[in-house]
């Protein structure tokens, strides 16, 4: 029998700790991934020739980027490595198996692989708010980026909003780059975080220093305000100030011209959803992921999942889950198995899991910030729909769920198909009707999963 | 489990089965309208919207005609932007060959009161200047064109319940039989007794005449749609081929919608699926017709299930087994812009037992020598 071909998309940290795996039991598994170079979003590597010290671009992560990156240049020579390569469709091929449809270097080429590991990060979930399509804001991952692969600020006054660990992080990483950061916005309130400390405190994720920094006030004298509500953007042609209501109902006004602002992570899902994947709602991130059991595999027997896109766990997690579901993949092969390193890493994954659990607690959903999205504002960017009209859809046009708001407004149907604006809109949809999140449903994923040229490029 | 007895139960809930439902309340009788999932979320809602009498098959002419005078009303009459728009439909040739198919049809449609305009490379070429060099020759119906297919559909859902129709949505239909005194029809959640039934269950059309024992071979249809982001004002109409193997439109928007072959059709979960070479294939196709398009992103693909007959038109009649039992279903991917006219043909026939339009060709009883499945293949033409 030939060696089966196992596929996995994504080379960031889950992708590249289940292609070691694989390459160490002797596959020798495709890893295409999106990326020029492996390390995904968090670990993202500047183009070759404008490198700069890891201390300054990854902050307190740069052991573990340094890490992941040798590990990614030893396996190179030993898997099938296809940087630049977006997989835009993924369909089942009977009886057992997918065509990967892809887009890399050379053009268009369709995969037959039997098994898929799908470990394709997320991406920050932005909330409209005033001001939010100006130019000069960006989301936090954005402002990560620029910073990570080009070196460079998003802007020479830097004020960051958020909702989750990253806003620390972010923080953190622009002090230690020397840009000038004049807020630190936390729309969570401090009291989630302080009662969540003692559990954050005992664990060894490099992301609890993140809660550190945040309580700490220790980014060079910028404490981080928690608690803050009603953020506004100013300006008129591009972003002038940043003001915001604090915690004891003052407002704030700080001049400005460049934001960071996104409310936690959303899991990129659509390669599951394409292999048929079925999803389930996950209630304290407000999201629907691809149902992933304990060892990484999806209800989808020739699908395995790893890291934050189908859970969002942050980077430790996913290289445990990525090695883990590996494992799985093996296991369902017939290969031998190593129970000793099995249960070590069910018992790391576990241990990570009650701390995820605090770390989600720390950050509780901003509802406040849904409840004041005004009708003029906009949600969907693509298509300029607003949330009025979104509103106006469930209450005069029979709009229920998220396919038909589709169908009846635009919104979603633009080039990011959701991506951006989908959770906005599902919770607007939601509140409006006054039933939970997860009774909207979800937008179904379509090929492709992002926009491809349609003349195949020379 | 909710009862209602009603003069007239459909099963559907497609542009067809809720206009019936709004021409039957407006004749003042009682619907109740039970749909599998939502209305107007079928082949109704997510085909390629064209507007079109251009290219049909003779027999649907007559209804094509009086549909299309419908289409300037709906917008009225719905109270809601249909964005329908008099674009024209060009049917292109890309041979000698092509032009004379077009030529032969422009000379029988005349019979049917279609006015087509022929037009040869230097018309064409003065009109669209855009086109690339395959196209040698054109025919123009300049009264067609294209509609939003996502809002028509809902919009006479809502209708029909403004008139005071029961809607019904997520209510598969599990069983329908006739006793003698009248229908029950057994959905999930209600059972509805009635005088009349219309079975407009577009794919499924074939299974609900076969409770009656009537033969309908209806194969399901997945047309492959991709849609670009949008662009500037460029494709000024809707645009199809002799042959069929490409169709494109730009809506108001901008967006350029380009169909072509055909998804994958799975009627037992009731999803039809894009297929990724189709998409390429027609991408590469639409680029032959309009060079321009090369710079243009492909935002999203997806499909829709249809119903074709091996004769590629309708079943339009009274059944020929169950008195007071209707069909409607089988429009085999060119059923959009027969909507609003087969929904006031139905009204027509539960209240009276026939129709001011001539339906002889549409018969179910042309299938009653049938046997088996019937698969369908080749392309789909716009």
């Amino acid at each position: 029998m030939s060696e089966p071909v196992v596929a996995i998309v994504g080379a960031g940290p889950a992708g590249l700790r289940a292609a070691q795996v694989l390459a160490e039991a002797g596959l020798r598994p495709l890893l295409l991934d999106e990326g020029h170079r492996a390390g995904g979003q968090i670990y993202r590597r500047p183009p070759p020739g404008a490198e700069r010290p890891e201390a300054e671009l990854y902050g307190f992560e740069a052991g573990r980027a340094r890490t992941l990156h040798d590990l990614a240049d030893a396996l190179a020579p030993r898997i099938a490595y296809r940087p630049g390569t977006m997989v835009w469709g993924i369909a089942e091929r009977g009886p057992a198996g997918f065509d990967l449809d892809c887009l890399g270097p050379h053009g268009h080429d369709r995969l037959a692989v039997d098994r898929l590991v799908l470990a394709t990060g997320a991406m920050d979930r932005t909330l409209p708010f005033p001001g939010w399509t100006l130019p000069g804001v960006f989301t936090l991952g954005a402002a990560q980026i620029a910073l990570k692969a080009q070196g460079m600020a998003i802007g020479r006054r830097v004020a960051l909003v958020g909702a989750g660990p990253l806003l620390p992080l972010v923080a953190h990483q622009y002090a230690q780059a020397g840009a000038e950061i004049v807020a630190v916005l936390d729309v969570t309130p401090l009291g989630a975080k302080l009662k969540a400390a003692p559990r954050l405190a005992a664990s060894p994720a490099t992301l609890a220093k993140g809660i550190w920094y945040t309580m700490a006030g220790a980014l060079r004298g910028q404490p981080v305000r928690s608690g803050v509500r009603a953020v506004a953007v100013e300006g008129t042609a591009r972003v002038e100030a940043l003001a915001w209501e604090d915690s004891r109902g003052r407002r704030h006004r700080v001049p400005c011209d460049a934001v960071g602002a996104s409310f936690g992570l959303r899991s990129e899902a659509q390669g599951a959803d394409l292999a048929g994947c079925r999803f389930v709602f996950e209630p304290v991130t407000r999201q629907w992921q691809p149902a992933r059991s304990p060892e990484g595999r999806a209800s989808h027997p020739q699908v395995y999942l790893a890291g934050d896109g189908s859970g969002i766990g942050g980077a430790d997690v996913a290289e445990l889950q990525g090695e883990r579901t590996a494992l799985a993949l093996l296991a369902d092969l017939g290969r031998p198995r190593d129970a000793a390193r099995e249960a070590r890493l069910d018992r790391r994954l576990a241990r990570q899991t009650g701390f995820r659990a605090a770390l989600e607690a720390a950050y509780p959903y901003p509802h406040h910030l849904v409840d004041g999205i005004g009708d003029d504002e906009i949600v969907c960017r693509c298509e300029g729909i607003t949330a009025g009209v979104l509103r106006r859809a469930a209450t005069e046009r029979d709009a229920r769920e998220m396919n038909r708001l589709k169908a009846l407004t635009r919104a979603g149907m633009g080039r990011c198909q959701g991506r951006v604006c989908g959770h906005a809109a599902a919770e607007i949809l939601a509140r409006t009707l006054t039933v939970p999140v997860e009774a909207v449903g979800r937008l179904r994923g379509q090929a492709p999963i992002k926009p491809i040229p349609l003349r195949e490029p020379a | 489990m909710e009862r209602l007895t009603v003069d007239v139960a459909i099963i559907g809930g497609g542009t067809a089965a809720c206009a019936a439902a709004v021409a039957l309340r407006e004749a003042g009788l009682t619907v109740a309208l039970l749909e599998k999932r939502l209305c107007g979320a079928g082949a109704s809602g997510v085909n390629f919207g064209g507007v079109r009498q251009q290219g049909r098959d003779f027999s649907e002419l007559p209804l094509s005609r009086r549909a299309r005078v419908l289409w300037d009303g709906l917008n009225a009459k719905l109270g809601e932007d249909v964005g329908f728009e008099a674009t024209g439909h060009i049917k292109l040739a890309r041979s000698e060959a092509d032009m004379a198919v077009l030529e032969a049809y422009a000379r029988d449609a005349a019979e049917y009161g279609l006015d087509l305009q022929l037009l040869g490379p230097n018309a064409l070429r003065a009109e669209m200047p855009w086109l690339g060099p395959a196209v040698v020759g054109a025919s123009l119906s300049p009264t067609d064109g294209q509609a939003n297919p996502r809002v028509v559909g809902p919009a006479f859902a809502r209708l029909a319940r403004r008139l005071g129709a029961e809607v019904r949505e997520h209510a598969p239909v599990r069983h329908a039989a006739h006793d003698g005194a009248g229908f029950t029809v057994e959905a999930e959640g209600v059972s509805v007794r009635s005088r009349s039934l219309v079975n407009a269950a577009g794919a499924y059309g074939g299974a609900v005449a076969g409770w009656f024992g009537e033969a309908a071979p209806v194969a399901p249809l997945a047309p492959n749609m991709v849609v670009t982001e949008p662009l500037a004002p460029l494709v000024t109409r809707s645009i199809g081929v002799v042959g069929g193997d490409v169709y494109l439109r730009q809506t108001r928007r901008g967006n350029v919608v380009l169909g072509g072959g055909r998804g994958t059709a799975d009627s037992a979960d009731g999803l039809a699926r894009p297929v990724a070479a189709t998409s390429l294939g027609a991408m590469g196709k639409s680029l032959t017709l309009i060079p321009d398009l090369a710079h243009a992103q492909v935002i999203r693909s997806w499909s829709g299930l249809d119903g074709e007959m091996p004769d590629h038109i309708p079943v339009i009649g009274p059944s020929g087994t169950t008195p007071g039992l209707v069909h409607a279903f089988g429009f085999s991917g060119h059923g959009f812009q027969l909507g609003p006219v087969v929904g006031e043909i139905l009204a027509e026939l539960v209240t009276t037992g026939r129709s001011a339009s001539p339906l002889q060709p549409f018969r179910i009883e042309r299938f009653a020598a049938w046997r088996g499945p019937y698969r369908s293949e080749g392309e789909i033409e716009h």
